[in-house]
């Protein structure tokens, strides 16, 4: 079967090309599951706990029942049933308006009897502290190990150790559009569900198993368009499941979108991290050695990350362990794990090669045995104008001696991206010379259905314009759910099979027409035409006319050969450092990221950029601040709760490094946003000799750091 | 009465129209007659004079009918006096391209245009919005026949998810039907009330520079 064409001979793929859903979403027409609206509609809402440990004593809805407008009320906790973070779900009601349904919601009386909390890792930790789970005798986890080789070994062969400890603070996902359904009963046991998700399948079967209804294709879940999810919109959720129920007992669509406040607290986040660790190197700046400890929060769930990450180390030893909390549960997030990982290992380098007297980038250029990355580091390097750099942390031309100190960093991003099986496309040719791709998958914002189309038109040698890609339904074929970077590696390869079996039935068709075998015959600049005989040539609509009233169809499955996984990346950060107030500005970010065969570069770009914009998010803003005394997240909101807005932005320079070597397509909507926040630390340091080991690099951290610095001389 | 076009993107919306939808509220655009389900007090809402004095204040209860000038229709709804613009537009008009992200005025999705100026749309109240000129996204362009601004934000893939776009689009409207020739940090600026959880930032500020030197006719 054949590959990817190179991209010399390509007219479509590999072209920077707008997307076809972009008039819609850029005039407000894209329909969201928040923006479904039907005859009848009611709105949801959902009753949350406010404590972050308690025990329901008592629940009365029956004022909210008989309020005006209120058509269901479903009340799903019981007394005695225990509350453990903030935000946990009681039940929900149905009303004609949203603000009916938020007077219905504080109309229901829960008398709780309140427990003691932990929201701290510190406070979690220590002996006596009140205990989450009820099996456990403390709230940390058995340690999980990973041991190789021999550290005292290791250690012993070091010229430079270095010790340190680092850290990173709980995220929350933030998607603009909240998690949330709009449902409709289409008969008893068949149900319709809009929903805003990163996987339309997995959202049908939960639903399908937590309403009883089978089989399990009587519930159509449609995503068209969906407003972000960055690895927290895996399931039907409580939300899914209550709305479905809502509807069923209002006999009427619901539509339930969570709250800005509820999706703060209780549909995901990503773990804390933090780390002690003893890193050593030898004269030549190889590691020889690392013992680490690390702990980190995913609330009522676990934690854990990739460690150590990237860079082999001969001698190992790693404990890590969860520390559970009266907090919301994490889930997956853009590379779970990987930011927070990248964040440890790429800082206790940098420290490691301050203290053993090697510039930074030696030190990874040594220990980084990726010969994409080794590209990636030099090429890097001349981007950011490396040679700039301070010599010595806060010590330089680079850094000066006034307020504002600049400095360069810099971090690597490491992922895999290939694809799986299970996708189903199917591609028709009309009559009418269009053409019609279809494919159940979600396209999560990343150009999913953009790049289906395009796949079409180049094999098919049409024009975009005439092709339609329709998705992110559950009654098309199976598409795999978008996490892990899979969705492009997973979904292509079957477009373009599906496609060249479509093609393969038209040249079957029209070629006894035209006086040619099939195999004589090509699609290519609009037209169909015999390789052999040039003058015997139609336009691909008069050969399209020529088809039966079926059309030409093709079925396509996922091709291995077609993906390939395994990506690298590095990024370099310019930042200047106001020391005065501690205020970080990044300057500039250059990052560089591979990514196999490349479907759509402009696409790809924006991925780079929005990979990096969540990287600063994590480096200088974000953090789910959470109160010890009252239980609760002091910031469930989008002010105090910051993200980078416009006036945060440096300057871009983001490359699509070029694989020459590539034969499959790859997913990349990970990589670019795990190095960025290390990069700025370490370029943090090299302004102004600051050691800032916890990520946000808040202005109170970089003073605070500023002293230190200060008092060791 | 128009019919907008809602379903574009497939037909899975395509046994809802909005003309069916505004039918079941009672509510849409002006040529609506009677309210069938009206069961609680009905007050009328006047447009509050400007600047509002003490003896012109209006006590509401119940719902009220306000009429909305949006996109240069008359426009009817029957709300609360505590429904928000957003909640009106997006609830009983639907008008969804103005978004609810936050609903509390620190995300600038739900931005609108009134009478010219960049406005968020869930930090005001319907009856205020009455006697305005109200602008959304849908008004600025259709997907057949973008803005200059829209064409640009496509061309620039200056949207990813899509969610915070309608705001940016209605923003870098608003700047540049007051600054022909804006540089990086105008653009920069006025978009600050905006965010973006994507990343789309760079492709917006290329595609509003774009935009303004298209509009121009550089």
């Amino acid at each position: 079967m054949p590959g990817w064409k190179k991209p010399s001979e390509n007219s479509v793929l590999g072209k920077p090309t707008p997307r076809l859903d972009g008039p819609d979403k850029a005039t407000g027409r894209a329909k969201y599951a928040y923006d479904i609206n039907l005859p009848g509609l009611l709105h949801g809402m959902i009753l949350r706990s406010p404590h972050a440990h308690a025990e329901i004593e008592s629940i009365d809805a029956s004022a909210a029942e008989k309020m005006p407008g209120v058509k269901a009320v479903i009340i799903t906790a019981k007394a005695g049933d225990r509350m453990r973070f903030q935000g946990q779900e009681i039940g929900a009601v149905a009303a004609e308006t949203i603000e009916r349904a938020e007077d219905a919601i504080r109309a229901i009386k829960v008398r709780y009897k309140v427990l003691p909390h932990v929201v701290h890792e510190s406070v979690a930790m220590k002996p006596g502290a009140p205990v989450v789970r009820n099996n456990d005798q403390t709230n940390l986890s058995e340690p999980n190990r990973t041991e190789r080789g021999n550290v005292t070994a290791g250690f012993a062969a070091a010229k430079t150790i270095s010790e340190g400890s680092y850290g990173c603070e709980v995220r929350t996902h933030l998607p603009l559009e909240t998690h949330g359904v709009t449902c409709r009963w289409d008969g008893p046991d068949k149900l319709t569900c809009w929903a805003s998700t990163q996987g339309v399948f997995s959202v049908r079967d939960e639903l399908a198993n937590a309403l009883g209804i089978q089989p399990a294709s009587n519930v159509t879940v449609i995503t068209e368009v969906m407003g972000g999810g960055f690895g927290s919109k895996f399931g039907a959720g409580y939300e899914g499941v209550i709305c479905a129920r809502l509807a069923k007992a209002a006999n009427a669509p619901v539509k339930l979108m969570l709250t800005r406040y509820e999706e703060q607290l209780a549909v995901g986040n990503e773990r804390s991290g933090h780390m002690k660790i003893r890193i050593g190197a030898d004269a030549e700046g190889k590691i020889t050695a690392m013992e680490a400890t690390i702990h980190g929060s995913g609330g009522i769930a676990g934690a854990g990350v990739p460690f150590p990450y990237i860079y082999p180390v001969e001698n190992v030893k790693v404990e890590q362990r969860s520390v559970y909390m009266h907090t919301g549960p994490s889930r997956a997030w853009r590379a779970p794990g990987h930011t927070v990982a990248s964040f440890l290992m790429e800082c206790a380098l940098e420290d490691l090669a301050i203290k053993a007297g090697i510039d930074p980038l030696e030190l990874r250029l040594k220990n980084d045995p990726t010969p994409m990355r080794q590209k990636q580091w030099r090429e890097g390097a001349r981007l950011i104008g490396w040679e700039r750099r301070n010599p010595r942390p806060g010590q330089g031309p680079l850094a000066g001696n006034g307020r504002y100190r600049r400095g360069l960093g810099c971090g690597a991003a490491i992922w895999g991206g290939g694809g799986g099986p299970g996708s189903q496309c199917r591609v028709t040719i009309n009559r009418d010379g269009t053409v019609l791709v279809e494919i159940g998958v979600q396209d999560i914002g990343t150009g999913t259905r953009t790049y289906c189309g395009m796949i079409a038109a180049e094999e098919l040698g049409i024009p975009l314009k005439s092709v339609r890609a329709s998705i992110g339904k559950t009654y098309l074929g199976y598409g795999v759910p978008s996490g892990g970077s899979v969705t492009t590696a997973s979904t292509a390869p079957a477009v373009k099979r599906a496609a060249e079996a479509a093609k393969k039935s038209l040249l079957e068709q029209v070629a006894p027409q035209m006086g040619v075998s099939p195999d004589d015959l090509e699609c290519a600049g609009g037209k169909v035409f015999s390789r052999t005989d040039p003058a015997k040539s139609v336009s691909f609509k008069e050969a399209c006319a020529r088809l039966g009233m079926e059309g030409a169809v093709g079925n396509g499955t996922w091709a291995r050969e077609l993906q390939q996984s395994g990506v690298a990346g590095a990024q370099f950060a310019e930042v200047s450092v106001d020391i005065e107030t501690g205020h970080v500005k990044v300057l500039k970010i250059v990052a560089l990221q591979d990514g196999g065969v490349i479907l759509n570069p402009l696409t790809f770009k924006s991925q780079i950029n929005g990979g990096v914009i969540m990287g600063i998010g994590m480096a200088l803003f974000e953090d789910r601040h959470m109160c010890q005394i009252t239980g609760r997240m002091v910031n469930p909101n989008m002010e105090f709760y910051q993200i980078p807005g416009t006036m945060e932005m440096p300057e871009f320079v983001s490359v699509p490094f070029e694989n020459p070597d590539a034969t499959g397509v790859t997913g990349i909507g990970e990589p670019p946003v795990i190095p960025t926040a290390a990069a700025i630390r370490n370029a943090v340091l090299n302004a102004t000799g600051a050691y800032v080991n916890t990520a946000p690099i808040t202005p109170a951290r970089v003073l605070q750091a500023l002293a230190d610095a200060r008092r060791r001389g | 009465m128009s019919e907008e076009k809602n379903d574009r993107l497939e037909s899975s919306n395509g046994d809802v129209s909005r003309r069916q939808f505004l039918k079941g509220l009672g509510g849409g655009i002006a040529v609506t007659g009677v309210l069938a389900t009206a069961t609680e007090t009905e007050t009328e809402a006047h447009p509050a004079p400007e600047p509002a004095s003490a003896s012109a204040v209006q006590r509401l209860r119940g719902k009220v009918r306000v009429r909305l000038n949006i996109n240069g229709q008359e426009m009817t709804a029957l709300v609360e006096p505590r429904t928000t613009l957003l909640n009106t537009l997006r609830d009983h008009l639907d008008l969804t391209g103005a978004k609810k992200v936050c609903d509390r005025g620190s995300c600038g999705c739900c931005t609108v245009l009134v009478n010219d100026k960049p406005v968020y749309s869930c930090m005001m109240l319907a009856v205020d919005a009455q006697g305005k000129k109200i602008t959304t996204v849908e008004g600025l362009g259709t997907p057949e026949k973008m803005s200059p601004v829209q064409e640009a934000f496509v061309e620039h893939d200056a949207l990813m998810c899509g969610f915070c776009t309608p705001g940016f689009v209605v923003s870098c409207t608003a700047l540049l039907q007051k600054n022909r020739n804006p540089s990086l940090e105008d653009v920069k600026k006025a978009c600050s009330g905006n965010v973006c959880r994507c990343g789309t930032y760079p492709h917006i500020f290329e595609a509003a520079l774009a935009a303004a030197k298209k509009m121009r006719g550089a």
